[in-house]
């Protein structure tokens, strides 16, 4: 029984979050004990992945220089990143394995820990079947680490279910691209963005959740660019906004749809693109019809002068780019939002030529890279379908198993805590997932971890779901492992192994790779270091859609990252999607899509008389496990004037 | 120094605090934030405006400082008081326009940005300004801030007392100097709350 074992004060108590400010040793450690090395690598938190030197002295992270060659962020860092170096030697650093107890947990040896999780989870499924385990991973982890996680699901357990924490964050957004364009990345870097004559952001609480992104909107601006934002809240970047659209929440697909009606009825549609590049569109222009501007004025709240100006100023712009991220896509309609703003961009041609086209702004540290090789539930390395016949026998022939062997799809997140919760999943492996509290409900959640008959873990910090753990193996944090990841803009980068893990912590892939061993899965997972694992995903990913085939570590060093698809080690990478206005649909072709509108799954009621909406801190990431013990914002609100 | 020039544009800013963060990282007073800092509280707006010392040309800090405590360097640079020669009397922050010194009680000693002398004394970009994610706070080379659509200006007006400074302020662009009277601020009876000489 999976429950937290002594009460949630005492594992606080003992486990944290505790705060934390000061660089180990203090303040004034580092002018007696310099730095023996800088390490050029990235900050561990957002989609951004901002470029930072880590000042290293004896196996610890002891402070931060800028990085000002690295040209995503030329130096600059949110408050998160300044702060990042305190994460490695914070009080609360799980250094061991912990086993769970009746007095709480306590510190075990390695082989008792995993000799364990091993026992407990062939019980599970010599009991109830294979597909009776379900494994969590995450986006924070790197590109090897999810592919190794992806792997060791289907080839070491065996199991169907597998998916990720990206799927609470912007898997409708992927999935909206993939309809649209066949393929799920952001068309643009971020340089194309001081180009654009017009900047449409909805739905993305940039100055908060994307900081770094701020200088290029201001620097559009700068250049003559309009902003224009849409959000329901007044988030910073709409003190520069040129048009500021109140949309009343979860209304944002009658804004679009709004905007594209007054679009086609004003004929700011770019025919040729259009007649050339895609289908779908007589479908879609008849499908808005209805959505007139005081119909649309009615449900968002947003005035009728101010979306036509919006859908004006977008149609007859050459230059415009659409940006959205979470406020768009966490929504019961996440793919039609998407789908919406997809169609605006189409229509009025504003795709593949510069300093245009439509983007997501992914806000995991590797959202982008860890959604791309096989941790979903759906989906095999190189962004292929684990439903594809041809994909299946590709990888598996990687993989040196026979394609029957590989298990079809599986659950996706929240299906897999409701097969817990209903009793049909009996074993849970996560790692680098906190769904107590990212996963809506928390007392469902709560009850179906209390159900688990093995609950495994790997995290650094004992996070609130890792209380109800069996076992909780002490893993790495993102600058004790080399590895890869993907930013926001689709720019593959190199983390930099700083340090090894402290104390008897172990990296990640080394915990998942032992157990792969001992459930006797050995000779499928020989690898010695992620650069293995690298290897094997670069001929696993060939030929995919997210081909990183042409990727290696030096080129990624060399260039300061490369932009898949790089199918080949003479290819300098993509960074811009669609410039020859080829899709990576089955027909080469863009395509639009239908939306339809429906009201929200919670309407206000009775039981029910307040309409919410959720927001973000800049001084917060994710579900806090990893930022709430540096508590910027307490500090810097006792350090202001 | 080195080319480069400070440059503070509050309309840039969103309220981040990345460089109330990374200043006390700088080895000069390290663990001490020597940024001002002003915002609302976000449920009643956003704006916030992160500043640094101006290093006027004539510091009114210094001029007022009974202990002779307060120095400007060759560079242009005023510095924390001299620790040996501060009374703590609290002068300079009360005199300073910009209010900018900071009186740290513990250390009795006035202490205020000094550009992070330990980085921009040998060609390096202060912390703030090097990860100020939204550039409104910036030390670039004059080049550099040309294109913006704000432009610099260092001439600021407080009632009859003129100061110039170091560090530029990103004003609009028609704008030659920046005046403000306290006057202009202040409530009568017969306005709203806030009054304005316009």
């Amino acid at each position: 029984m999976a429950r937290a074992p002594v009460s949630e004060e005492i594992l606080k108590e003992k486990f944290g979050p505790h705060l934390n400010y000061k660089p180990p040793g203090g303040w004034n450690d580092e002018s007696v004990h310099p730095a023996e090395k800088l390490v050029k690598t990235h900050c561990c938190f957002c989609g951004q992945q901002c470029g930072i030197q880590l000042k290293v002295r004896e196996n610890r992270v002891i402070g931060f220089e800028p990085w000002e060659e690295f040209p995503f962020n030329r130096g600059m860092l949110c408050p998160k990143g300044v702060k990042r170096y305190l994460q490695g030697n914070h009080p609360d650093r799980l250094l061991a394995p912990l086993m769970r107890s009746d007095q709480g947990f306590s510190p075990a040896s390695w082989d008792e820990a995993l000799s364990f999780a091993v026992s407990r989870m062939r019980e599970v499924q010599d009991k109830y079947g294979k597909d009776a385990i379900a494994v969590y991973g995450g986006a924070s982890l790197s590109t090897e680490k999810s592919y190794l996680l992806g792997k060791f699901a289907r080839v070491a357990l065996g199991t169907r279910h597998i998916d990720y924490n990206g799927r609470l964050c912007m898997v409708s957004a992927g999935t909206a691209y993939k309809l649209a364009f066949g393929v799920d990345r952001s068309p643009i870097p971020w340089s194309q963005i001081p180009k654009a004559e017009v900047l449409f952001v909805i739905g993305a609480n940039i100055g908060d959740c994307a900081p770094i992104t701020t200088d290029y909107i201001w620097r559009c601006r700068d250049n003559g660019g309009k902003l224009i934002v849409a959000d329901p809240r007044m988030t910073p970047i709409t003190r520069n906004a040129d048009l500021y659209l109140p949309l009343r929440p979860g209304t944002d697909l009658v804004l679009l749809m709004g905007m594209l009606h007054v679009i086609f009825r004003d004929g700011l549609v770019d025919r040729e693109f259009i007649s050339q590049y895609t289908t779908g569109f007589e479908a879609v222009a008849e499908s808005v019809k209805e959505w007139d501007l005081r119909k649309v004025a009615e449900m968002t709240g947003v005035p009728p002068e101010s979306i036509e100006k919006a859908a004006r100023w977008i149609g007859r712009s050459k230059r415009a780019i659409m940006m959205h991220a979470r406020g768009l896509e966490h929504q019961s309609k996440g793919v039609e939002n998407c789908l919406a703003v997809l169609n605006i961009a189409l229509a009025t041609g504003n795709v593949g030529r510069e300093g245009a086209g439509p983007t997501m702004i992914t806000g995991q540290g590797n959202g982008q890279g860890g959604r791309e090789h096989g941790q979903k539930c759906d989906q095999l390395p190189g962004q292929r379908s684990l439903a594809d016949p041809a994909a299946r026998e590709y990888v598996a022939g990687v993989w040196g198993i026979k394609p029957e062997e590989l298990p079809q799809p599986g659950y996706s997140a929240q299906e897999i805590m409701n097969a817990i919760h209903s009793g049909e999943i009996k074993g849970l492996l996560s790692i680098c997932f906190n769904p107590l509290v990212s996963l809506p409900d928390a007392n469902f959640t709560r009850e179906a971890l209390s159900k688990l008959e093995f609950f495994g873990v790997i995290d650094f910090f004992l996070s609130e779901t890792a209380h109800h753990a069996d076992v909780v193996l002490a893993g790495s944090l993102q600058e004790e492992e080399d590895g890869l990841a993907c930013s926001a803009e689709g720019r593959v980068i190199h983390w930099q192994k700083s340090i090894d893990p402290p104390g008897d912590a172990r990296r990640d892939s080394d915990i998942i790779i032992d157990l792969a061993h001992r459930l006797g899965r050995g000779q499928f997972f020989p690898f010695k270091n992620p650069a293995d694992i690298f290897e094997e995903l670069r001929v696993a990913s060939r030929g995919g859609v997210a081909d990183y085939y042409g990727i290696t570590y030096e080129r990624v060093d060399k260039q300061m990252g490369i932009f898949w698809p790089c199918p080949s080690l003479d290819h300098p990478g993509t960074p811009r999607l669609f410039v020859d206005n080829k899709f990576y649909t089955h027909d080469g072709r863009a395509h639009f899509n239908v939306t339809e509108w429906r009201p929200s799954g919670d309407p206000i009621n009775e039981e029910y008389p307040l309409l919410l909406t959720t927001g973000r801190v800049v001084s917060q990431y994710l579900s806090g496990t990893q930022t709430r013990p540096n508590n910027i914002r307490s500090k810097t609100e006792t350090g202001s004037r | 120094m080195f080319g480069y020039e400070f440059y503070v544009d509050p309309s840039r800013c969103i309220g981040c605090r990345s460089c109330l963060q990374a200043c006390e990282e700088c080895a000069t007073h390290r663990g001490k934030s020597m940024i001002n800092f002003d915002f609302i509280e976000r449920k009643e707006s956003i704006s916030s405006a992160a500043y640094v010392c101006w290093h006027c040309d004539e510091p009114t800090c210094a001029q007022v400082c009974p202990a002779d405590a307060i120095k400007k360097g060759e560079d242009g640079i005023v510095h924390s008081s001299l620790k040996p020669r501060c009374i703590a009397c609290n002068n300079c922050v009360l005199a300073c326009p910009f209010g900018i010194p900071k009186m740290m009680i513990p250390e009795q000693q006035m202490m205020k940005c000094d550009m992070c002398y330990d980085r921009t004394s040998i060609g390096k970009r202060p912390m703030c300004a090097t990860v100020c994610p939204s550039q409104a706070l910036s030390y670039v080379r004059p080049e550099e801030i040309a294109y913006r659509r704000e432009k610099p200006t260092n001439i600021f007006y407080f009632g009859s007392q003129k100061i110039t400074t170091k560090v530029y302020m990103m004003a609009p662009a028609e704008r030659e100097a920046i005046a403000l009277d306290v006057v202009d601020y202040m409530w009568e009876e017969n306005h709203d709350l806030v009054a304005t000489r316009e």
